[in-house]
C-alpha cells in the first residue's frame, strides 16, 4: 500500500534496530535500571503491539505506555453521565466506537443501549451532526472525546451547527489536552521517564513548540513521532542519540505530517469553540488543572452539560484498580493484582482494559506467553 | 395434469401473508415454490422425504448443519442475505468433507417488506442453490410487525453425506501440519462495512461468498486424511484458528507476511484501526493439513476456481498450547486471542 508499506520495511527495521542495539550499550553498559521511554500516545502503544516490537529493543529500553488513549483516562464517573444523558426522553447519544464499551459504575453505553437508549456508533462528529439533521424531534447529543486530534472536528461541526441553526444539536465535551497532562507525569513524584515519544496527530494541530518546556524545565528529550514501525524505531534511535549527547531537545521525526508552527486552522477553530476548565478529573490520574476544555459561552446553546441534567458525580475506581501507576509507568500492566484476573477484557474493571489502545489491552490481546502465563 | 400456481399481487409483504389463510398460499406458491421449483418442494406436504439408499451410496455419514442469517444491508456488492443464505449452510457442510444435497428455508419478513425486494432475494437463492448443487426441499414464512424484524431474516438448514474415510475435526491438528487458506481474508467483511455507507470511502469491495463443496472435494482426492477444516465466517480466520488451537491442545504460529489480503481491505483496517484476521468471510476456508501433503494441496487449491489466491499461512507447532501467535514482518511475535464483543473503530 503506497505510504505505508515503506514503513514497514523488515530490513530497514533490522538496520536500525542494529543501531538502537548498540547505543543502548554504549548510553548504559552498567546501568541497572533500564531506560524508560514512554509514548504518549495510545495509537504508538497500539502499534508496538501490534507489531511486536516490544521484544525487539534490548533489556535496556523499557517502553512505558502512557495516558495518550482518551478513552482510557475516562473516569467511571464521566460513562455515568454520557448513561444519564442518554437515557433521558427523545435522546439520540452518538459516540465513537470504542467509548461503547467502557464500564460506568452502574453499565456503560453499550449495556444502555441494549436497554432501550438510542445510542448510535459514529465515526465522526459530523455524522452526528446528519443524524440531527434528520431527526428533527429528537435532541441529537455527540460525546465529544479526545485529545487535540479529535476536537477540531468537534469545533467545526459545533460551528456548521451554528451556521445552518440546528437546534437540536448537543456537545457533551470530555475533550482534553495534552500539555498539562505531561506536565503532571513529569511533576508525579513515583515516577522517572528519560524521554518520550510526542503524540503524531495531536502535534499535526499543535505543532513543536508547546512542547518545549520538556526540555528547558525538565531536561528530558521528546521526539515527535510517526505511527508506522519504522516511525516508531527511527523516533527511539533519535531519543537515544540524545541521550548519548546528554542533549535534551525536541525533535520531529513526523515531519511529513506535522508542521512545525502546527495547523492554524486548526486551532483557531478550536479556540474560537472551546475554553480551557480550570481543572478536569482523569482516571487514574485525579484532577488535573487546564487538562480539559468546555464551550465557550458564545455556543452555549449547544452545551450538553446547559441542556441536560447531568449527576456529574465522581465515582471512584476500585480499590485495587491500579490503572493509575500503569499510566505513570509506576508498574506494569501484568503487575496489577487484577491484571488477567478480574479485570479482562470479557469484565474490564479498569478502561485500560476496554480500549485496543489501552496499555492493559494491548498486553492481554497481543501480549508475550509469558506475560499471559503469569495472569 | 398440473395444478395452476397462486400468483402473488401485492407490492409490500403485510401481516396477512403469515397469516395462513389465501394471502400466504399466494406468496408460498408464487415467490418461493415458482423460484426454488423442484419436485420435492413442489409436492407442498410438511416434510421432504428422501430415498435413503440413494443417500447411502455416496458415503456412511449424514452431515446436518443450520445457521441463521442477518445482514444489514441485505443486499450489498457482489451479493445479498439470499446468497448468504445458501452459501454459508453449503459451507458448512462442505468443511465436514460432505456432499451438501439438500436445504431448508426458514423466512422471517418483517411487515413493509417490498415483494420486488424478496423476490430478488429468492431468485439469488435459487440461483445459488444451483451453483452449489443443493435442492430447496422445505421451508417456513412468519410474519411479524413493522419495526419488530430488520426486513427479513433467513434460516438455512442443510443435509448432506460424508464420503468413507474422511474424519476431518478441529481436535485433529498436530505440530508440523500447515495452515492453508483458499484465498484473500476480510473481504465479507469490509464489504459489508463499506456497503453500511457511513464510512463514504471509494474503495471497490464486494463479498467473497461462493460455495466451497467441490474446493474441498477437490483437495480430499488428493489428501483424504485432511486433519481439520472450518470456513472462517463470524470472527474470521483469527477465530477459527482459535478453535482448533483450543480444541487440539496445540499452538499455531501464522506468518504475518503470508497472509493473502487485499489492499482495499488493508486500507479500511488501517483507517478504522481494526484487523481482517478478525473480519468476517463468506468463500474462505481455513485447512489444517499434514506437513508433507501442504504443497500438493496447495497446488490442486490453486488451480481450483475458488482457490486462485490459496497461500500457506502458517504451521502447528509445540508448546503453548492453545495459542495462536502471529510472527510479525520484522520478526516480532505477538498473540492473536479470541475476539471480545465485536471489534470497535478506535477513535484516532
Amino acid at each position: 500500500m503506497k505510504f505505508v508499506d515503506e514503513f514497514r520495511d523488515p530490513e530497514m527495521a533490522k538496520k536500525i534496530l542494529e543501531r538502537i542495539h548498540r547505543l543502548a550499550d554504549e548510553i548504559s553498559p552498567a546501568q541497572e535500571k533500564p531506560l524508560q521511554i514512554m509514548e504518549v500516545c495510545g495509537g504508538h502503544t497500539h502499534s508496538i503491539f501490534r507489531y511486536g516490537l516490544e521484544e525487539l529493543l534490548p533489556e535496556k529500553i523499557e517502553l512505558v505506555h502512557g495516558p495518550g488513549c482518551p478513552v482510557c483516562v475516562l473516569p467511571m464517573g464521566r460513562v455515568d453521565d454520557c448513561v444519564a444523558i442518554a437515557e433521558q426522553p427523545d435522546v439520540i447519544f452518538t459516540t465513537f466506537g470504542d467509548a461503547m464499551r467502557v464500564p460506568g459504575s452502574k453499565k456503560s453505553l453499550q449495556q444502555a443501549s441494549a436497554e432501550d437508549c438510542d445510542v448510535r456508533m459514529v465515526y465522526s462528529p459530523m455524522d452526528a451532526l446528519e443524524i440531527a439533521r434528520q431527526n428533527r424531534d429528537k435532541k441529537v447529543v455527540f460525546f465529544g472525546l479526545g485529545f487535540e486530534t479529535t476536537m477540531p472536528s468537534t469545533a467545526l461541526t459545533v460551528k456548521q451547527a451554528e451556521k445552518e441553526g440546528i437546534e437540536n444539536f448537543y456537545l457533551f465535551s470530555n475533550h482534553i489536552t495534552i500539555i498539562p497532562t505531561i506536565k503532571a507525569i513529569l511533576d508525579s513524584p513515583d515516577m522517572y521517564i528519560d524521554g518520550f515519544l510526542g503524540p503524531g496527530h495531536v502535534s499535526m494541530v499543535i505543532g513543536q513548540a508547546p512542547y518545549e518546556f520538556i526540555s528547558t524545565q525538565y531536561h528530558r528529550p521528546l521526539v515527535i513521532s510517526g505511527f508506522e514501525p519504522l516511525d516508531i524505531l527511527q523516533s527511539l534511535l533519535m531519543l537515544l542519540e540524545q541521550l548519548k549527547a546528554g542533549e535534551a531537545r525536541i525533535e520531529n521525526q513526523y515531519k511529513r505530517i506535522v508542521p512545525e508552527g502546527g495547523n492554524l486552522n486548526a486551532l483557531t477553530a478550536v479556540s474560537d469553540v472551546f475554553e480551557l476548565r480550570e481543572f478536569f478529573e482523569w482516571r487514574g490520574l485525579g484532577s488535573i488543572d487546564h487538562s480539559g476544555v468546555r464551550i465557550r459561552k458564545e455556543y452555549s446553546r449547544f452545551d450538553a452539560e446547559l441542556a441536560f441534567a447531568i449527576p456529574n458525580l465522581k465515582i471512584a475506581d476500585p480499590k485495587s484498580c491500579q490503572c493509575g501507576e500503569v499510566l505513570k509507568g509506576v508498574i506494569k500492566p501484568w503487575q496489577c493484582k487484577l491484571f488477567g484476573k478480574q479485570c479482562n477484557p470479557e469484565t474490564p474493571m479498569g478502561a485500560l482494559m476496554v480500549s485496543t489502545e489501552g496499555a492493559c489491552s494491548a498486553y492481554y490481546s497481543y501480549g508475550k506467553i509469558e506475560t499471559k502465563n503469569i495472569a | 395434469m398440473s395444478k395452476r400456481r397462486r400468483i402473488l399481487k401485492a407490492s409490500t409483504i403485510t401481516m396477512a401473508h403469515g397469516a395462513g389463510g389465501k394471502a400466504m398460499r399466494d406468496l408460498i406458491e408464487d415467490v418461493f415454490v415458482g423460484t426454488f421449483d423442484n419436485e420435492d418442494l413442489n409436492k407442498l406436504e410438511d416434510q421432504a422425504r428422501f430415498d435413503l439408499s440413494a443417500l447411502q451410496a455416496l458415503g456412511g455419514q449424514l452431515a446436518f448443519t443450520t445457521d441463521s442469517y442477518v445482514v444489514d444491508p441485505v443486499e450489498f456488492p457482489g451479493g445479498d442475505i439470499g446468497t448468504l443464505a445458501i452459501n454459508g449452510t453449503v459451507n458448512d457442510l462442505a468443511v465436514s468433507g460432505a456432499i451438501p444435497k439438500y436445504l431448508s428455508c426458514g423466512m422471517i419478513l418483517e411487515e413493509g417488506l417490498e415483494v420486488d425486494l424478496l423476490r430478488r432475494i429468492v431468485r439469488s437463492m435459487r440461483k445459488a442453490a444451483d451453483e452449489a448443487g443443493v435442492l430447496i426441499v422445505t421451508g417456513d414464512t412468519k410474519v411479524v410487525p413493522r419495526g419488530k424484524g430488520d426486513k427479513i431474516f433467513i434460516n438455512t438448514t442443510g443435509i448432506g453425506v460424508i464420503p468413507e474415510g474422511i474424519k476431518i475435526s478441529a481436535a485433529n491438528c498436530k505440530p508440523g501440519d500447515k495452515i492453508i487458506v483458499n484465498g484473500f481474508v476480510g473481504d465479507h467483511g469490509a464489504a459489508i462495512l463499506n456497503a453500511r455507507g457511513d464510512l463514504a470511502l471509494e474503495v471497490e469491495l464486494k463479498t467473497d461468498c461462493q460455495p466451497l463443496h467441490e474446493l474441498v472435494q477437490a483437495m480430499l482426492v488428493v489428501c483424504p486424511e485432511l486433519h481439520a477444516m472450518r470456513d472462517a465466517s463470524r470472527g474470521g480466520v483469527a477465530t477459527v484458528l482459535n478453535e482448533f488451537a483450543e480444541a487440539s491442545e496445540v499452538a499455531i504460529r501464522l506468518e504475518e507476511a503470508s497472509i493473502p489480503v487485499r489492499n482495499e481491505v488493508r486500507g479500511v483496517c488501517e483507517i478504522l484501526g481494526l484487523d481482517a484476521l478478525y473480519f468476517a468471510n463468506e468463500g474462505k476456508l481455513v485447512a489444517v493439513v499434514p506437513g508433507d501433503q501442504a504443497e500438493t494441496v496447495l497446488q490442486v487449491m490453486l488451480s481450483h476456481p475458488a482457490g486462485q489466491h490459496s497461500a500457506i499461512i502458517g504451521e502447528v507447532i509445540e508448546g503453548y498450547a492453545g495459542r495462536v501467535l502471529v510472527k510479525t514482518g520484522f520478526g516480532g511475535e505477538r498473540i492473536m486471542d479470541m475476539l471480545v464483543g465485536e471489534q470497535l473503530p478506535r477513535i484516532c
